[in-house]
């Protein structure tokens, strides 16, 4: 990665850091947004940019670490901020792992299909059941709270603190992938990327990794998941729908995939084109419809490549 | 289950299947020898109704709407396809979700410019709107034996167009292998634009044949899009019997599932997808 | 040239630019005139309800048309926002309405599970809120606040009636069919809880996902399991639909059919001679012979060319009761005790009769019996006098 790019993200930390102090709440609460389907986009961009496995139904941990936050909420009460975290990852990359288990022994299209599917399956049957809300869905009418002997570090009621959780995590996971891809295992999966045939004839076992890959990203999403819950206090439905899926998916592709800002840079500017469209006309979609239109047309890497042009293509 | 009940279910899910199957083998089509993820085909389908709604009150006549909007409907493919597809050949799957993602956006808010929000109805042509009474207590709509009948004439049209006609010919080997058809000296972009618009014309005529039952409504293609792509993949990529059978296949299971499993009625259609998938891949009558 | 600034920031920039400029900083400045009063509608415009989002916001601005465009002393300013029946954006929706656009007060909506996202959005932030349709039992009932009132009916309130109606007409097995979301699931409830304590019994219950209307399948089991009747809930586009496809089903005759008065409701035109004949109990109805209901529709059609329907009378009645408690405070929506005491304790004159508000924020009215006569929802008796929903679960009914 280039130096200007570098030193982009570094003022855009700062930025995003001291936002608060100025932001309204409205505002607060969208960046705040922004960043954890940032979350969402990094967790997507692990399968489709860097082990090219195309998943249109990585909305499935997503929804399912929601609903499971929403069932550990007590009615009126704060879930536990530790447990109800780890369960919903956890379940989330369980739920990952069967999935996975079963889409992984298929490819190409077929792949993207059969993720489809699954997604699609996990959806109905939420929007199908009585106690989990059916189409309306259900409320979480307090966040997950964490208490150590009676102190509260921080109080995720108030916007700026949940603000900079996302942040903090936003900052963990975007860390945590730069050095996971520099590591063997990067490689390993950027090879199979590149040909999986030749992997295997290598000695690799490629479906071990591609699940790795698969169930990695399936907690991460979990992650943002849990996150997204809390911050609408609302999960639906919706959230496991191909609609959810084919979004992310858009903002993988739109931001650049298999870079490392690609992810960050489409969801902040899908979300903030979305609002900005929003205040000029009630046919915004038209306008953003266009755009994806457009982009694809003369902008295929994704808005990532705006930033190429001092880096050298290897 | 009473059996004259049964049957009757039987013929609601073939209806409903076959109106399916004039979605799916256009997007089938599209798919096989474009090698094109059409993810906006559900809008063709919503423009059909729509253009069946105000063709059907500007002229006067269900039949020649029909008629015109057929028309209108292969003008527009024809013309998205020099427009904007032809640019997605070369490209990537991705890509191609990502811009047609687009295009659905483009189409249902130009349908609510063109058309506004409302729910609308479209009234079933005067000589065929009665009931044959099936049962003591039960009717059945004429017009949904007409559309089942519309449904397979187009089918074996279809049947003769590709088994036995030239273009047919080129279609068949263009599925196969679009390198060797274009090494050939046959004008592929033709070809192309024609089956683009044959796919679209297919949708929209879907569209246009099921309004008077389903009303016309904003949104209305995303459903009948997502139960398209697993009508495709679960007939085979490319092949137009793959599609009448699995077409076939879903409206009777969506309709029986609706009625005794309403629990999990929605997922069986998805559980039928994955049980595909996962045992042959290519689907029931798609090339390995 | 490429633009290398940091695109995130640009956008970020450009929105919050964006923001302040709609701000109300940019409001002309006219000397000692109050401020007008933002009211926020939040209605379906799209979809199988947006000719009920339609029809309240024609009559809303009816009113204030009638009171010489103000309210309280104070002129309006809406800011309009189509939900499209969404649930899964509810919260985000009217929390724009609220958190960036302000509004004083949140008009809305037409979708019970919509409703309660928005309601949620109510509680937290204290903004006056009148819904003029929705309803979702819980608002007033569970989730009742003294900031949020209603001017349309509990779902139980609309169909607890139907139940003796139908027992009295010698129908004493019924099947049930309807939309599998909160409001039709409040609507069973209502419905089989009058109906079983007059003695019916339902033999079949049949479900589809909102807002389907692929009502073929079960049609045919309805006619399987030959039920004296058929009770049902459903609204807007989809009544049309319905109504139409269990008459082409040959089922008006054998098996009839009855509602709550959404089934009919603006809907006879489309219907045409499907609905004919068919009785609705609802608190509304085409041929009351009560004056104010007279000047209403006579205004109504006369500004929009259209016959009101009993959305457009809770759409009026909502701007009704915002003017009571505008007049109280004399404009100050900030005097929230005022005028919230000012609106609990009015009867409202509405074009539906005079009606009162309950503890709970409810109405308590009269639910009419009607049947479908022509294009019109023809009044035959009372129902149920006063009605009142038991507002479960609401604290400030204690």
């Amino acid at each position: 990665m280039g130096r200007p790019l570098q030193i982009l993200l570094v003022i855009g930390l700062i930025a995003l850091a001291a936002f608060p102090l100025v932001g309204e709440k409205f505002y607060l609460q969208f960046v705040t947004k922004v960043m954890i389907m940032a979350i969402f986009a990094i967790s997507l961009d692990l399968l489709v940019g860097h082990t090219g496995l195309v998943s249109l139904g990585h909305a499935l941990p997503f929804g399912v670490a929601a609903y499971a936050l929403m069932l550990l909420t007590p009615e009126y009460q704060a879930a536990g901020f530790w447990t109800s975290l780890a369960v919903s990852v956890g379940v989330a990359g369980l739920a990952s792992a069967i999935v996975g288990a079963l889409v992984l022994r298929t490819s190409g299209i077929y792949f993207i299909m059969v993720t489809l599917a699954f997604g699609q399956m996990a959806y109905y049957y939420v929007h199908d059941s009585k106690h989990l809300g059916g189409s309306d869905g259900k409320y979480i009418y307090v966040r997950p709270a964490l208490e150590l002997f009676g102190w509260q570090p921080f109080d995720l009621e108030k916007p700026a603190h949940f603000y900079y959780l996302a942040l903090a995590l936003l900052v963990l996971v975007y860390a945590g992938m730069r050095v996971l891809l520099a590591a063997p295992f990067g490689r390993a999966i950027a090879g199979i990327k590149e040909n999986e045939h030749r992997m295997r004839m290598l000695g690799f076992a490629t479906f071990r990794y591609k699940l790795a890959c698969f169930v990695l990203a399936g907690m991460l999403a979990g992650l943002t998941g849990w996150l997204t819950a809390a911050h609408d206090g609302l999960v639906n439905p919706e959230m496991l729908s191909w609609h959810q899926s084919g979004q992310l998916l858009m903002m993988v592709i739109l931001g650049g995939m298999g870079t490392p800002a690609g992810p960050i840079l489409g969801a902040a500017a899908l979300k903030a084109l979305e609002l900005v469209f929003q205040g000029w006309t009630k046919h915004w979609q038209l306008v953003l419809g266009l755009f994806i239109v457009l982009s694809v047309l003369f902008v295929p890497r994704g808005l990532a490549q705006l930033f190429e042009w001092r880096r050298r293509r290897g | 289950m009473d059996p004259v009940i049964f049957l009757i279910q039987v013929l609601n899910g073939v209806q409903y299947g076959l109106l399916l199957f004039l979605v799916a083998s256009g997007l089938t089509l599209i798919f096989g020898i474009l090698g094109i993820i059409n993810l906006a085909h559900g809008s063709f389908y919503m423009v059909g109704a729509y253009l069946a709604f105000s063709l059907t009150e500007r002229m006067g006549n269900f039949w020649l709407a029909l008629a015109a909007g057929v028309l209108l409907a292969v003008a527009l493919g024809m013309a998205l396809e020099w427009l904007v597809m032809r640019f997605l050949y070369p490209r990537d799957h991705l890509y191609q979700v990502l811009l047609t993602y687009g295009l659905i956006l483009v189409f249902e808010e130009a349908r609510s410019l063109i058309w506004g929000d409302d729910v609308h109805g479209v009234q079933v042509p005067a000589a065929l709107d009665f009931s044959i009474p099936l049962t003591d207590t039960l009717s059945y709509q004429v017009w949904r034996l007409v559309m089942s009948a519309v449904c397979l004439a187009i089918a074996a049209a279809m049947y003769w167009l590709i088994q036995r006609t030239r273009l047919g010919m080129m279609i068949r080997a263009g599925a196969v292998n679009r390198e060797m058809v274009q090494s050939l000296g046959i004008d592929i972009g033709l070809l192309y634009r024609v089956v683009f618009a044959l796919g679209v014309a297919l949708a929209a005529l879907a569209g246009m044949l099921a309004a008077p039952v389903s009303s016309v409504f904003p949104g209305m293609g995303n459903q009948v899009l997502i139960i398209s792509f697993v009508v495709v993949v679960i007939g085979g990529i490319g092949s137009v019997k793959g599609a009448l059978v699995a077409a076939l296949l879903i409206g009777l299971a969506d309709t029986f599932g609706k009625v005794l499993l309403p629990q999990l009625a929605g997922m069986v259609v998805y559980l039928l997808m994955a049980a595909v998938l996962l045992w042959r891949p290519q689907g029931i009558f798609g090339r390995t | 040239m490429k633009d290398h600034r940091n695109p995130r920031r640009r956008f970020l920039q450009a929105a919050g630019g964006l923001a302040l400029t709609a701000s109300p900083l940019s409001a002309p400045f006219v000397i000692a005139q109050p401020a007008p009063l933002k009211v926020g509608l939040m209605l379906p415009y799209t979809g199988t309800f947006a000719a009920l989002g339609n029809a309240i916001t024609n009559a809303f601005k009816l009113y204030v048309a009638e009171k010489g465009g103000k309210l309280g002393g104070r002129s309006i300013e809406y800011v309009v926002l189509d939900d499209e029946s969404e649930p899964s954006k509810a919260v985000d929706n009217a929390g724009r309405l609220v958190n960036r656009d302000k509004v004083d007060v949140l008009v809305g909506t037409v979708h019970s599970g919509v409703q309660m996202g928005m309601v949620k959005v109510s509680r937290e932030s204290g903004v006056l809120s009148i819904i003029p349709n929705a309803g979702a039992d819980a608002a007033t009932g569970g989730l009742c606040a003294p900031n949020i009132f209603r001017t349309s009916f509990s779902n139980w309130q609309t169909i607890y009636a139907l139940g003796k109606v139908m027992v009295e007409r010698g129908h004493k097995s019924a099947a049930w069919i309807s939309w599998k979301y909160a409001a039709g699931e409040e609507m069973f409830k209502g419905f089989k809880e009058g109906y079983e304590k007059a003695g019916g019994r339902i033999v079949k219950e049949l479900w589809l996902p909102f807002p389907n209307v692929e009502f073929q399948a079960l049609i045919t089991e309805i006619a399987a399991a030959k039920p004296d009747a058929t009770a049902c809930f459903f609204a807007g586009g989809g009544a049309v639909k319905f109504v139409k496809d269990y008459d082409a089903a040959g089922l008006k005759a054998r098996i009839p059919l009855y509602g709550n008065g959404f089934l009919t409701d603006g809907t006879l035109q489309a219907q045409g001679a499907s609905a004919q004949g068919i009785y609705t109990t609802l608190h509304y109805a085409d041929s009351l012979d009560i004056p104010k209901d007279r000047e209403f529709r006579l205004n109504y059609a006369k500004t929009y060319k259209l016959q009101p329907d009993v959305y457009a009378v809770q759409g009026y009645d909502a701007a009704q009761l915002l003017d009571v408690g505008l007049r109280a405070v004399k404009g100050d929506i900030k005097a929230k005790g005022q005028l919230v005491a000012a609106m609990e304790n009015v009867t409202i004159d509405s074009p539906r009769g005079r009606w009162k508000v309950s503890k709970a924020h409810n109405p308590v009215q009269d639910s009419y019996l009607r049947q479908v006569v022509g294009e019109q929802n023809k009044y035959v008796a009372v129902a149920w006098k006063a009605l009142e929903d038991p507002a479960r679960g609401c604290k400030m009914t204690a």
